[in-house]
């Protein structure tokens, strides 16, 4: 076990790089999980797959068009609305007739997505993993003070702070948004003034969904897309929601800069056991704050 | 005590399905010797979260990694110690149930789902670990060809052996959950708020069913070895526990017998399923999003209410 083989300040300077534009992956995959957490109430198992089902479609979508910067860009622009649409089927067909029962309920309708997702894309795609290039622009590799740094990453770095702009602006200056918020706090009451509770519970869980298939289009051109990996971002992602506070969007940014920075220093300190520091992070936060860093909405 | 604990109707069919259950090997082929063996330890390990989530309402969302622990303790007392197998059997259950009692620690302070999703992370980093470790878990493959003493190494062997513990466990737990404390916890489940009004230590009482509760799943986990001689990390995947949480709802989660029969239930569909067809997973998912439209009450559940007209019209 090679500990702390090689820390010197480039390397450290590129792992934080790396990282951050992990942060953004991880923040917005994390924010819609935690939306649909905080208003909906829904611990959404199946937004892994939902994940997984983006970057699918992007490998798909960007083949279709032969895998061209363009086609690139169309892919990242149409996997998220597929992957909403089937969202929105599923909450106006399924969901929306559950939310009276129980978490554990909710839980499990959303783990039986999980299973069925995670069957229809092996039907669809097989069991071969899939690998996309990002386009000609995006590749290859900036130096910093002698360190590569990938081109990809540094778009992602670029998309993340928008998303959450894109995020703050939804949630405090839309109605919608408006509506949600005090959804989330008392329903009843929101629906006692006279809104359609039901549609609003729809738009936000179609939002959150969306941004689960906007992280696996933005996750694609940077890793192998096979099966499983709903399985491996989704418990990243409930932990991201933990240690930030349920439903609390920017505790999901807090979160998941904790948890990208710590990851991405531990594959530098100790390769092998790289995912056991953001763990010791999350259990040491909610040693000290049970309930999350930030206010949560419940 | 057994005459407050067991109404005689429950007794008498109690002990015949065990003696059925006794003769089965003689006339059974081999391979349903095994199924059978395989599902006393799935049917236990879902009786023993059952004690949790059913008796004590507690989102006891990764219940696996005490099974896996259990089982991976075992194999590696079996293949590193070198000291008498029997007492692999005696540890490993303790090993799971001092790590239900590290989770729990960590865990019992937090309300109820923030407990569950944290569950779900710790037990992920549990079974991060054992997928890295290669050196001593054997990390991705896992451990095979763990010995195992000479008298449960055939299959009629280790059904037997499976038979009488997990009726054993059964027992053991059907007493807990009648015992004061099976009520207090209970009580808790019903209205945490009242319990501690009246003095109950909620987190103290939800630390001992978490600790007892993983006890029995290390049981499982050892019995699991019993009959396959090998473990991987598979056995401790969130997606097994979930696997579990659907058993217990199949069967019937307020009743003692309902999380069993969900076991055998899911057992032999997807045994059967499987010989047909390479995407379980799509039935799972379907029998269970059915499940919870149509039959949330469980198997057990529906079929006790059709069979008692008074329950019926309490609703």
């Amino acid at each position: 076990m090679e500990f702390a083989a090689t820390v010197t300040l480039p390397a450290l300077m590129q792992q934080v790089l790396v990282g951050l534009s992990r942060t953004t992956i991880l923040f917005i995959v994390a924010s819609g999980l935690s939306l649909v957490l905080g208003v909906l109430r829904i611990p959404n198992v199946a937004h892994g797959s939902l994940y997984m089902i983006g970057a699918f479609v992007t490998y798909t979508v960007a083949t279709v068009f032969g895998q061209s910067a363009a086609g690139f860009f169309i892919a990242l622009v149409v996997a998220p609305l597929v992957v909403a649409l089937i969202s929105f089927l599923v909450e106006r067909g399924l969901f929306c007739h559950l939310y009276e029962r129980e978490h554990l309920m909710l839980l499990l309708f959303t783990f039986s997505f999980t299973l069925v997702f995670g069957d229809l894309v092996k039907l669809i795609w097989g069991s071969d993993y899939r690998s996309l290039t990002a386009p000609e622009f995006l590749q290859g590799a900036f130096s910093i003070q002698g360190m590569p740094f990938p081109r990809y990453n540094l778009f992602l770095l670029i998309i993340g702070p928008i998303v959450a702009a894109g995020l703050w602006f939804l949630t405090n200056r839309t109605k919608i948004g408006k509506i949600a918020r005090a959804a989330a706090v008392d329903r009843e009451m929101v629906g006692a003034v006279g809104i359609n509770v039901s549609w609003v519970f729809a738009a936000v869980f179609v939002i959150g969904c969306y941004l689960a298939g906007l992280g696996g289009a933005l996750v694609a051109p940077t890793q192998n897309i096979t099966q499983g990996m709903d399985h491996a971002i989704i418990i990243e992602a409930f932990l991201i929601v933990i240690i930030g506070g349920l439903g609390n969007i920017w505790g999901a940014l807090l979160g998941a800069l904790i948890f990208g920075l710590t990851d991405s220093i531990g594959i530098l300190l100790w390769p092998q056991f790289a995912i056991v520091f953001p763990y010791v992070a999350v259990v040491t936060v909610l040693l000290f704050r049970p309930q999350g860093l930030l206010k949560s909405t419940w | 005590m057994f005459k407050a604990l067991f109404d005689a109707k429950i007794l008498i069919s109690c002990s015949v399905l065990l003696a059925l259950m006794l003769m089965m090997p003689r006339f059974l082929p081999r391979f349903y010797v095994y199924l059978f063996a395989l599902m006393f330890a799935i049917a236990l390990l879902a009786t023993s979260l059952n004690l949790v989530l059913g008796f004590g309402g507690m989102y006891q969302f990764h219940h696996a990694v005490f099974y896996g622990f259990g089982a991976y303790a075992f194999a590696l007392f079996a293949t590193k110690s070198g000291l008498p197998l029997w007492i692999g059997y005696a540890i490993a259950p303790f090993c799971s149930a001092a790590l239900g009692l590290v989770l729990g620690l960590i865990t019992v302070r937090l309300n109820r789902l923030y407990f569950g999703m944290m569950q779900i992370s710790l037990g992920s980093l549990v079974w991060a670990i054992t997928y890295r470790w290669y050196s001593f878990t054997g990390g991705d493959d896992g451990i095979h060809g763990i010995p195992l003493p000479d008298l449960v190494g055939s299959s009629t062997g280790a059904y037997y052996f499976n038979l009488i513990v997990a009726a054993t466990c059964l027992l053991l737990m059907y007493m807990i959950v009648n015992s004061p404390f099976g009520r207090i916890f209970q009580g808790i489940r019903d209205n945490p708020e009242r319990c501690q009004a009246v003095g109950v230590n909620v987190q103290k009482q939800q630390l001992t069913g978490q600790v007892l509760a993983a006890f029995f799943a290390g049981v499982a986990g050892t019995l699991f070895v019993t009959v396959e001689g090998s473990v991987f990390p598979d056995l401790m995947f969130w997606t097994l526990s979930l696997e579990i949480l659907i058993m217990c709802l199949l069967g019937g989660w307020f009743i003692f017998l309902g999380p069993a029969l969900g076991a055998a239930i899911i057992i032999s569909l997807r045994t059967f399923a499987g010989i047909y067809t390479e995407y379980w997973t799509l039935i799972l998912g379907i029998v269970l999003m059915l499940l919870i439209f149509f039959l949330p009450e469980g198997v057990l559940g529906l079929f006790l209410k059709k069979a008692d007209p008074a329950a019926k019209r309490e609703g």
